[in-house]
């Protein structure tokens, strides 16, 4: 197995390209924080964008003004940018083939009379 | 593989409209330019608030008050949507900042005119708004995927901006003698520089070729001027109200409204810092942002503060 697989990339969305992102802001700039909101009850909580933040507590106080002025949520999510990590993109292709060839995982592979019902 | 591989697959992508996101690869060119078409767009949002804010603590009713106060608190989050989605390019925030502060970065020019009398908080938010709809609502389907969905979110609270400056205008279209005069110089005064936001025209802005190539934007300035004009041609007639322009007349034609001359000469200077209130904006966010000082640090050192007395208790 390609170890690249799980070779970890820090900041979901800021990567390492050109060591962007939040590793070249000053010291006195707050953490960023990724922003998730169930939108409501018995829905996934859903990536919204994020914000700064001096910390958790102030992050859901501030993704309660910036994300949810008008009822888009029921309840918050924060995590602190950092923590997030992501797959490449650029190995998207080799992470993703092993199921590509494997059509019998699918019920449509699977040829069956027109008389059986319910199935 | 080869740069020449990664263009080609890259634009193979914007070709099948396929979202370009953060991590992809892209022309160093690519992401330089939505660099500094989503932070001036954020800074617009941001100073943007300047001129309403102006009007808040002297709206003419509470409901009026409520509802200005509501639209200039959208438009800070609209900012903060923004800022968001340019940092996903691998610029931070501060550097953005610094870059307002110190005029290397640019916002609207529309901001840089002055808000005289009430009316011109409705025709803000008609003209203003407006025209800012007319570019955006393209704008939920650019190429890059986090601007795309931070336009979406926009797009959807904008149209109450629009609307809320609309009645105002129309309430002032109903009232007394003073009130409608009132009304017509807010439009003859932010008709033509809102008909200047949609930027140089085409032959003038040698940058749209690329970005149009690179679905960033998918209409040229001059398109979109041209909807905005006839949008507005006929609303004014609700109004009972004249747009300042006595070459404004339908082309049957052209199946368009044909409008007079634009004073470029005004618009570069405006954007080059000569407005009539360049100076008063920038001074105003400077002097916010070095008041907020002492604030980001005390919440800094808070959450330091917490966290260790958290640590000693898990010890």
């Amino acid at each position: 197995m390609n170890t690249n697989f799980i070779k970890k990339f820090l900041y979901g969305d800021y990567g390492e390209i050109k060591a962007g992102g939040p590793s070249s802001a000053k010291k006195t700039e707050w953490p960023l924080w990724e922003i998730f909101i169930r939108s409501k009850q018995g829905l996934d909580h859903k990536h919204v964008g994020s914000l700064h933040a001096a910390d958790a507590q102030m992050a859901i106080e501030n993704a309660r003004d910036v994300y949810t002025r008008r009822m888009e949520g029921v309840s918050i999510w924060v995590v602190e940018s950092k923590n997030i990590h992501a797959s490449n993109p650029d190995e998207a292709e080799a992470l993703y083939d092993p199921a590509n060839d494997k059509v019998y995982r699918h019920p449509t592979f699977y040829d069956l009379p027109d008389e059986l019902k319910h199935m | 593989m080869h740069v020449h591989d990664l263009e080609t697959t890259f634009q193979d992508k914007i070709d099948n409209e396929i979202r370009i996101e953060p991590k992809d690869w892209m022309p160093e060119k690519y992401r330089q330019t939505l660099i500094r078409q989503i932070s001036q767009h954020a800074h617009s949002e941001i100073v943007g608030m300047l001129p309403e804010g102006n009007w808040i603590s002297r709206a003419p009713s509470l409901r009026r008050k409520a509802i200005l106060l509501a639209k200039v608190q959208d438009e800070a989050g609209h900012g903060l949507y923004l800022y968001s989605a340019a940092e996903t390019l691998g610029i931070s925030r501060e550097e953005m900042y610094d870059q307002l502060h110190t005029g290397k970065a640019k916002y609207s020019s529309i901001f840089n005119y002055p808000t005289l009398t009430w009316a011109d908080v409705g025709a803000i938010g008609w003209l203003v708004d407006g025209a800012a709809i007319m570019n955006q609502v393209p704008l939920c389907r650019t190429s890059y995927g986090p601007y795309a969905r931070a336009m979406v979110r926009v797009c959807k609270e904008e149209s109450f901006h629009q609307r809320q400056g609309f009645e105002a205008l129309l309430h002032l279209s109903r009232g007394t003698e003073d009130q409608k005069k009132m009304c017509q110089d807010a439009i003859d005064r932010w008709w033509w520089p809102s008909v200047m936001m949609f930027g140089p025209s085409d032959d003038e802005s040698p940058n749209t070729a690329l970005s149009m190539k690179w679905r960033i934007k998918r209409f040229t300035n001059d398109e979109l001027r041209q909807k905005f004009v006839d949008v507005c041609a006929e609303q004014v007639k609700i109004l009972g109200m004249t747009l300042p322009d006595p070459d404004l007349k339908w082309n049957e034609e052209k199946g368009h409204y044909d409008f007079g001359k634009i004073n470029w000469e005004e618009f570069w200077n405006v954007v080059s810092g000569n407005g009539p209130c360049n100076k008063q904006r920038l001074d105003t966010r400077k002097k916010a942002w070095e008041n907020g000082a002492w604030v980001r640090e005390a919440a800094t050192a808070h959450a330091e503060k917490r966290k260790a007395k958290e640590a000693v208790q898990a010890a």
